[in-house]
């Protein structure tokens, strides 16, 4: 099965808690252009992604990606220039909004200032022609879920960021959609009730079984909420997989550079061996390290090394590269050092600070960097 | 001091017209200028006397007297039901053109059309009120009807961009955003034009219908040159009585329509503001 195929050549990634289950919504070959002519722009190029049925997955990449537009084909607000929107199957790419049933919260929340909490809730569930008991029961429901029960008829103006939040979910939930969509929701709470949400989103998407498709540009938003994360850029998926294979097996420069922070090394390869290759960093210091699949090395390959996986030891005792530390910045719970290599590289360490205080280097130790084989990571070319 | 009697900006503090020399002054001969004349008017309708300058004491005499003319309550109903018609029909035709020119993609010729559409705004209006006198007079000829539907197809006619500007405002102010969530929400256009667009709307039509039922009521012009004989409003009716004999009635019933209008467009605010 094919569900997650980014650029041509980067790995196909599963590996999560719902892996095996089928796919809800498929993109193919997905491209939308804006515009004509010249002045055409391409803000998705031959997108394929699957997502999976009760899978939280997040679109994630910075602003201008493509992100919000693969959203805006899928609810059906865009429709694709070439290719086709498959949901649970069937191609929707014709379909307008109305006959998806696929909802969106969206970054302004979008609620109807002349409708009380509850109508807003109980919208869809009116414009599918519900019975009215039927509407009353779920929007109870919904006000439950939430926790808004006492705003019930209350007008959307009078609720805070939070409590709109809330009710822009209950809204968009209330009809049971197949796939629930989510536009930066959490873009315009502060970072308290933002971290609040967080668990609620995760804990709604757990209780109500419903695939979330949530678009962010925050790596840490993403790494913390989903089953699965496509990191995008200029209009491409450039990997797909949970967020321990996203971080820690990052598909190229980009993915790596964007989800987290990470020092990027140039190494000479001595030798291939079966998926392994014998590196040289630094001129001196010789590694091991696994080679993506089927990828044949240059001379030379860009490795990374996450921050938190450097240890920095004297000069003498060490057994890493030879560094000089050029900035350290003290941060609560860690430390972070600037190192500068004999050739001029610069590295960055990430050292946890300990209750028993524990070595600290000033600006201008000669220092030691060292690193376990395993933290390094080649890279694609 | 010197600095702030000269106008010019001082540091540190943005530029305040208030702080031109004579501002003050210029502002309440202005003030005196636009009211003074309504003042005097109001005042005058309460005359016991004949004279519509001469003060002769406190009275409603001529309240009640145009009260009882029979013209003055003819002109009156057929005033009403000329601004009523006209900005009914002013309104639902500005609404769908508003909507037209801003809720669909950008077309060619959209500028053009909202040109058209403003056009009683540029064009001289005693222009227009000949054109009318003669396009009528040809359908009456040929048809013998000579009712008072001229009147109002005449007055909706001019009424259009005074019902269409502020309904348009609105529009232009009003997110997407939300005809796109009851789109989402499984709402057919029509049900998300009568759910969201036409209650979110409603400010700015019915400012576009008050400003349009007084723009007729208050018309001379166009009526004077479209009506046919024993049509007249209330404004030609009094244009009428000032050729001849000025009395104390005419200061009456212009205090009555000002009257009319104060309290309209005061309930208008008072219901805008609620609705935020």
């Amino acid at each position: 099965m094919q569900e997650a195929i980014g650029r041509a050549g980067t790995p196909i990634n599963g590996g999560s808690a719902q892996s095996g289950s089928r796919v809800m919504v498929e993109a193919r070959a997905v491209s939308k252009h804006f515009g004509s002519g010249e002045q055409v722009v391409k803000a998705l190029d031959a997108v394929s992604v699957g997502i999976r049925e009760g899978e939280f997955f997040t679109l994630l990449g910075p602003s201008g990606c493509g992100k919000t537009t693969l959203l805006r084909l899928i609810a059906g607000f865009e429709h694709p220039t070439a290719g086709a929107i498959l949901l649970d199957g069937a191609d929707i790419s014709g379909l307008p909004p109305f006959r998806r049933p696929v909802n969106t919260v969206f970054q302004s929340y979008a609620l109807f200032p002349h409708l009380t909490v509850a109508e807003n809730i109980g919208f869809g569930l009116e414009m599918l022609g519900r019975p009215k008991a039927e509407i009353a029961e779920t929007v109870a429901e919904m006000l439950q879920m939430v926790r808004m029960e006492a705003m019930r008829d209350r007008q959307t103006s009078q609720l805070s960021g939070g409590q709109q939040q809330r009710v822009a979910l209950a809204r968009a939930l209330a009809p049971r959609p197949k796939v629930l969509l989510l536009d930066e929701p959490l873009s315009a709470l502060d970072l308290k009730l933002r971290k609040e949400m967080q668990v609620e989103l995760k804990r709604l998407q757990t209780e109500t079984g419903i695939t979330f498709v949530f678009v962010t540009h925050d790596q840490g938003e993403a790494l913390a909420m989903s089953d699965r994360i496509a990191v995008m850029s200029e209009g491409n998926v450039l990997q797909v997989g949970s967020p321990t294979e996203i971080y820690e097996h990052p598909a190229d420069h980009f993915v790596a550079s964007f989800i987290g922070e990470t020092n990027f090394l140039t190494a000479a390869v001595e030798g291939v061996d079966g998926g392994q290759v014998r590196l040289r960093l630094g001129g001196t210091l010789e590694v091991r390290a696994g080679l993506p699949d089927g990828m044949a090395p240059g001379p030379s390959v860009t490795v990374v090394v996450r921050p938190e996986h450097l240890r920095i030891a004297d000069r003498d005792a060490g057994e890493g590269l030879p560094a000089t530390v050029s900035d350290v910045v003290y941060l609560g719970t860690d430390t972070h050092y600037h190192l500068r290599l004999a050739g001029g590289e610069e590295l960055f360490a990430r050292v946890q600070n300990r209750p028993e205080g524990g070595e600290a280097w000033r600006v201008g130790d000669a220092v030691s960097a060292g690193f376990p084989p395993a933290a390094v990571r080649v890279l694609r070319d | 001091m010197a600095e702030r009697a000269a106008g010019r900006p001082v540091p540190g503090r943005p530029f305040s017209v208030r702080r031109i020399p004579g501002f003050a002054g210029i502002a309440a001969v202005s003030f005196v200028l636009l009211y003074a004349p309504i003042v005097t008017l109001v005042v005058y309708s309460f005359n016991a006397g004949d004279s519509i300058a001469l003060w002769e004491g406190l009275s409603l005499r001529w309240f009640a007297a145009a009260w009882a003319n029979e013209q003055v309550q003819e002109a009156t109903v057929r005033s009403l039901v000329v601004a009523a018609s006209a900005s009914a029909i002013a309104t639902a035709v500005s609404t769908m053109a508003a909507l037209g020119t801003t809720r669909t993609a950008p077309f060619p010729g959209s500028m053009a059309i909202y040109a058209l559409i403003n056009q009683p705004l540029m064009v001289p209006e005693i222009v227009t009120a000949v054109a009318l006198l003669i396009v009528f007079a040809m359908i009456k000829i040929s048809t013998g009807y000579s009712g008072l539907g001229y009147l109002i197809a005449a007055h909706a006619a001019f009424c259009v961009p005074f019902a269409y500007l502020p309904i348009r405002a609105r529009l232009e102010g009003m997110d997407l955003s939300y005809e796109v969530a009851a789109a989402d929400l499984y709402a057919t256009p029509w049900q998300t034009f009568r759910r969201i667009t036409l209650p979110l709307l409603s400010p700015g039509i019915v400012a576009g219908a008050m400003l349009a039922f007084v723009i007729s009521l208050d018309d001379v012009v166009i009526t004077e040159f479209v009506k046919s004989a024993g049509q007249d409003t209330l404004p030609t009716y009094m244009l009428g009585q000032l050729r001849r004999a000025v009395t104390p009635e005419v200061n009456a019933i212009s205090t009555a329509l000002l009257a009319v209008t104060v309290v309209l467009l005061s309930a208008f605010f008072v219901l805008n503001r609620q609705r935020r």
